[in-house]
């Protein structure tokens, strides 16, 4: 009967996903999965061994309370931090789990306190080091994202070698908990993990948080897994297993998206101030138009076919809405609209799809990068709000190039390409952008918000 | 019946009750050896349960790669909340009636989960309320 129920629940979660293959259907999958989630909890619920509830039912007020009313007041543009920091929720959860199983191994019938069967004890671990890492990672790039700590890459000499290290160190301690299983010893081995989870995220820079936040969902899977296994429940191994390919396919297609392998973003030091300076430095004597608000005005207002492009810096500036009032004005005097979304663009898989949702602009208006690109050669302005890197054609041109080979938006085709931006400085990946010089391109200096407001002043 | 056989009876009757109490001593010891042999499972039940790992990380392989890109954001959202079913490890550990370390550190667990079950559906919830069609 219980195997039954947790069967039911797993189904409903696979359905959640499913739902998500399109928006129509995926209001209804989310309801599969609080439906399953609450199935799972009842049936945890009936075990004969749950016999006290006062405890149970105060944990789950107080987390049900902070949950729901930071997920009610948060920011759209806050999302990527918030994920983070559920994950380390998550991978906090998994380490206690394992804690309490190792105290208490009788209440999951694994054996006795210090005598804890070898399969067991060796799941639990594997459950407890990813978990420990799901934790620490997760709160590094927490920081990162919320802004309280740089997000340049932190690198120093050695970093590897001593990361090397550590993982030596877990593997061996991991070794003599099966065979000694102090409670010195569980909680070492959650100690070095911690450390790990810390050491491997800090030299990742911000513009790479997407693969990393994608990747540290999948550890929170694969950690869920890992206790299931201890716990020989298949609602846990199945839930984990999902989430585990999810957040490994997404990690994938991000770094698909910027034509880097996933070694390269791990070992970290992509990015930051560095290369910057060295790439400015060699534009030389190039110069870009500027134009002000009125000349883009103009420009759009006689267009046929207008394509924005947004990135990261229309969520830091939050000119969504404004740039939705933009469309808007634009639509009405006959002008044709579609926003083009790079797969990397913003700090998370999405990104820029929930913010243009926020502003209400209709997703069937909003597409991907191989549905869009050849329409700008038709299209007679790209407007290119808080975006650079993604439209660079230098991934095309320079083999030598960091970003050599990563897919981009074409802008450059489009008749005019219009650029929001505070100045000429050279993306994330520290590349100029030659497009900034180009006969077609104008340069819009100022803060994206601002600006947008002003063109839709200049519209009116 | 005099006295002297009384005790003689007696004495043997308290040299069977202890044969039988060794005995049971011993059924009980093979009885609890069996369960644990049984439920350390030897190889069937982690097979079993491997099996059903590998078919899930297959079927996670495929739901994840039909989900359209735009909703990237709520499926982090949503994978994030289911993953936080690892609230049944932690209320088995808050369940017992005494109270002890693990109970707390079951305590601390179903705590964390919460946060992520009322938060991740939620957030998730709020996000796709926002996907509109073109009206």
């Amino acid at each position: 009967m219980t195997g039954f129920a947790y069967l039911i629940a797993s189904v409903l979660f696979i359905m959640a996903l499913r739902g998500l293959s399109s928006p129509e259907s995926a209001r209804q999958g989310n309801m599969f999965g609080i439906t399953g989630m609450v199935i799972a909890i009842l049936t945890a619920l009936s075990d004969p061994s749950v016999v006290s509830f006062s405890m149970i039912l105060v944990g789950m007020l107080i987390g049900g309370f902070i949950g729901t009313v930071v997920a009610l007041r948060i920011q759209m543009t806050a999302l990527p931090q918030l994920v983070a920091a559920f994950h380390s929720l998550v991978g906090l959860a998994a380490v206690f789990v394992a804690g309490a199983a190792f105290y208490n191994p009788e209440a999951y019938n694994i054996g006795t306190p210090g005598d804890i069967y070898t399969g067991s004890i060796i799941e639990m671990s594997l459950g407890l080091i990813i978990g420990a890492i799901t934790f620490s990672g997760s709160v590094i790039a927490f920081a990162k994202l919320q802004g309280m700590m740089s997000g340049n890459p932190i690198t120093f000499r050695l970093q590897h070698p001593l990361n090397g290290l550590i993982a030596g160190l877990i593997v061996l301690t991991m070794l003599m908990l099966i065979s000694g299983q102090t409670p010195g010893t569980f909680w070492t081995l959650a100690g070095l993990s911690f450390l790990i989870g810390f050491l491997l995220i800090i030299p990742i820079g911000g513009a790479d948080m997407p693969v990393v936040v994608s990747m540290l969902n999948s550890y929170s899977g694969w950690a869920a897994c890992g206790i299931g296994f201890t716990l020989s429940n298949p609602a846990l191994i199945i839930t984990g297993a999902l989430v585990g390919s999810s957040g490994a396919i997404l990690s994938y297609i991000m770094c698909k998206g910027m034509n880097r392998s996933i070694i390269n973003v791990l070992l970290g030091g992509f990015g930051g101030d560095t290369g910057g300076a060295s790439a400015a430095a060699s534009t030389g004597d190039k110069t870009a138009k500027s134009g002000a608000a009125a000349d883009a005005a103009f420009l759009m207002k006689n267009a046929n076919k207008v394509i924005i492009i947004p990135g990261y810096g229309m969520a830091v500036a939050q000119a969504q809405h404004a740039l939705r009032e933009m469309a808007d004005v634009l639509k009405a005097e006959g002008v044709g609209i579609a926003y083009a979304i790079h797969p990397v663009a913003g700090r998370m898989p999405g990104h820029m799809n929930v913010l243009l949702a926020e502003a209400n602009v209709p997703y069937d208006e909003v597409f991907e990068l191989d549905e869009i690109n050849h329409e700008f050669s038709s299209a007679d302005v790209a407007f290119v709000i808080g975006a650079n890197d993604t439209t660079n054609p230098v991934a095309k041109t320079d083999p030598s190039s960091p970003i050599a080979g990563m897919p981009i938006l074409e802008a450059g085709k489009a008749g005019t390409v219009l650029f929001v931006k505070r100045s000429l400085s050279p993306g994330y990946a520290g590349v100029d952008n030659p497009l900034f010089y180009a006969d077609n391109a104008m340069m819009l200096f100022g803060d994206a918000k601002k600006m947008t407001e002003e063109i839709v002043q200049a519209l009116a | 019946m005099d006295a002297e056989t009384l005790r003689d009876m007696a004495a043997e009757l308290a040299t069977q009750a202890a044969a039988l109490f060794e005995n049971t001593e011993k059924l009980a010891n093979a009885l609890t050896k069996l369960v644990e042999v049984q439920s350390q499972g030897g190889g069937d039940q982690f097979l079993g349960l491997f099996t059903i790992f590998v078919l899930a990380c297959f079927v996670g392989f495929y739901v994840v790669w039909s989900v359209t890109p735009a909703l990237h954001s709520p499926l982090m959202a949503v994978t994030n909340a289911i993953s936080s079913v690892i609230i049944v490890g932690a209320l088995l550990a808050a369940g017992p009636s005494e109270f002890d370390f693990s109970k707390l550190m079951g305590f601390i667990a179903v705590t964390l989960a919460s946060v992520n079950i009322f938060g991740g559906f939620i957030v998730t919830q709020r996000m796709l309320a926002m996907f509109k069609k073109k009206s």
